[in-house]
């Protein structure tokens, strides 16, 4: 019963013309489990993570978050769900500082209308209030990951490696249920892929958080999933421990091209 | 003398800002010029005239009224036609404008005639104030400039102090990001076109009592507008509003000391200039998006 589910997708299709990306994709993921999806370029992973957030329609199929269907709603509303994301090609608003980001992450949780934030005259008035809460939360995450130096920094002039943890803060301020990672690693030097590995379970123990990771890197992947997903030209290749996953012949093949 | 060119310069040069400003704010928020503005201005105007003129409210109601109208009508041009857009690309977005801008200049054609009607204001165009060694400035000019003063300054907050102007603002550097921040990005375009609306009634409602309130009257701020908005960068909020005063000030300074019937020229020739100098303005900024 996919009900009974935490997270869900069910017989997930996109066609791109004659392309078909994903094929009839099924899987569920538990809460609290860090699910890695693996596929060589092109598998159409990124594709399935534009699904689950809406900025694609799927052809057919369902994606179930908490009980509820979510297919296709729009994507402010996914987020509201509780589905968190970062990207690939890192989605910044560039010409922000990173404290400016990261309060963004905060807007679904930020209640001060128009009125309240002009009435905003003393400390102690419900938008001050409001505002030193949402301040606090988002200091906790740069804390946790480091960022004080480059916290009113324009985010166009940091460092890529520092770009793609911002967007991880930002996507952790909204609080989601669920975080969408694509990517994580991608473009990092060892050092910060060290880093990243150990945010990823800091992140887990200190929120909760249940995580569905894209990544190409193998070590990383073995390091911190729980279950892995492997797929290949939009279909299952297989699913279940890293172990299996990462010795399984097909996997082997569609990675080594052998 | 000069000093009080500069000021005249300053009270036009307020018309441009403010016209200068919504062409910005949808710009920014869309990147679709949008020649609609001026008729809309223009409609919103009438509304104003007939609310004050031909049903006898008070001006401040008049005002009011013209300025929810104007946001209604610009909330509806998103709603109702940008939005609809088939292949929203944006040679097509920009024609739905002109489209709209026809629709809008044939429909106050139909209804008010080409006549050229006078909209009242409490503020005379003769009473004057001396400023002082010789600089008068009219009543009219003195609520004109107050007013465009104020209204930049109740935008500037807005954009930099509400939930909203920080949701407009990243939405406008990054749509998919601000969606899936939860960001309804659509709504915001929408308040875009709404708030832009408004700010160009104001601009209608200040011409009309220096010129005539016509089907046409528009037409000129619109495009000193636009050269404004090209000559300050159409990116920069601030920008196109410094723009809007220098072309002010600039257009009069050259009506004065070189000649007054090519006045009007004077817009034109800065756009070309600026496109061939300068292409994103004083203070525009090109972002490269990097693929």
């Amino acid at each position: 019963m996919p009900e009974n589910d935490f997270f869900r997708v069910e017989g997930l299709t996109k066609r791109f013309g004659g392309l078909t990306a994903l094929d009839k994709l099924t899987f569920s993921v538990e809460k609290g489990m860090l699910f890695s999806i693996i596929g060589p370029n092109g598998a159409g992973k990124s594709t399935l993570f534009n699904c689950i957030n809406s900025l694609y329609r799927p052809d057919e199929g369902k994606v179930w978050f908490r009980g509820k269907e979510i297919t296709g709603l729009n994507p402010h509303r996914i987020a509201a769900a509780g589905i968190g994301r970062t990207f690939q090609n890192i989605e910044l608003f560039a010409n922000m500082t990173t404290m400016e980001n990261l309060m963004l992450g905060r807007h679904l949780h930020m209640k001060t209308g128009l009125f309240g934030a002009a009435m905003m005259f003393h400390r102690r008035s419900r938008a001050a209030r409001e505002e030193m809460v949402h301040r606090e939360r988002v200091e906790r995450i740069i804390d946790l990951l480091e960022l004080q130096a480059s916290r009113d920094k324009f985010v166009s002039q940091l460092p890529y490696g520092t770009r793609k943890v911002v967007e991880l803060g930002r996507a952790l301020a909204a609080e989601p249920e669920l975080l969408l990672l694509d990517e994580p690693a991608a473009g990092l030097n060892n050092e910060e892929k060290e880093d990243l590995i150990f945010w990823i379970q800091d992140i887990r123990r200190e929120f909760g958080i249940t995580i569905l990771m894209i990544e190409h890197n193998m070590q990383l992947v073995q390091d911190v999933s729980d279950r892995i997903l492997a797929i290949n030209f939009g279909k299952m290749i297989t699913e279940g421990e890293p172990d299996e996953v990462v010795n399984h012949p097909e996997v082997m093949k569609a990675y080594l091209g052998g | 003398m000069i000093s009080q060119i500069i000021l005249s310069g300053l009270a036009i040069g307020s018309v441009y800002a403010l016209m200068a400003l919504a062409m910005s704010i949808t710009y920014k928020a869309s990147e679709i010029p949008n020649f609609a503005q001026g008729e809309m201005a223009m409609i919103s105007t009438y509304i104003a005239y007939v609310l004050l003129v031909v049903q006898g409210i008070s001006f401040f109601w008049a005002f009011i009224f013209a300025l929810l109208f104007a946001l209604v009508l610009g909330l509806a041009l998103e709603f109702v036609f940008i939005r609809r857009a088939k292949e929203p690309n944006l040679l097509n977005l920009i024609i739905i404008t002109l489209g709209f801008q026809m629709m809008l200049y044939g429909l106050a054609g139909w209804k008010w005639g080409a006549d050229q009607r006078r909209l009242r204001m409490p503020f005379s165009e003769t009473e004057t104030y001396d400023l002082g060694g010789g600089v008068v400035v009219s009543q009219l000019g003195l609520a004109t400039i107050g007013t465009a003063v104020v209204l930049m300054l109740i935008i500037w907050l807005f954009l930099r102090f509400t939930k909203l102007g920080l949701a407009m603002k990243a939405s406008q550097q990054n749509a998919m990001a601000a969606r899936i921040n939860g960001i309804r990005t659509n709504r915001i375009l929408s308040l875009s076109f709404g708030i832009s609306s408004v700010v160009g009634a104001i601009a209608g409602m200040m011409v009309a009592p220096v010129t005539t309130l016509d089907p046409g009257m528009m037409w000129d701020p619109l495009l000193k507008g636009f050269a404004a908005a090209v000559l300050g960068g159409l990116t920069s909020l601030g920008g196109v509003v410094v723009g809007g005063y220098l072309l002010g000030v600039i257009e009069n300074l050259f009506g004065f000391y070189i000649s007054l019937e090519f006045k009007s020229v004077v817009a034109f020739l800065i756009i070309v200039i600026v496109l061939y100098v300068r292409p994103s303005g004083l203070f525009g900024r090109h972002y490269v998006r990097k693929v």
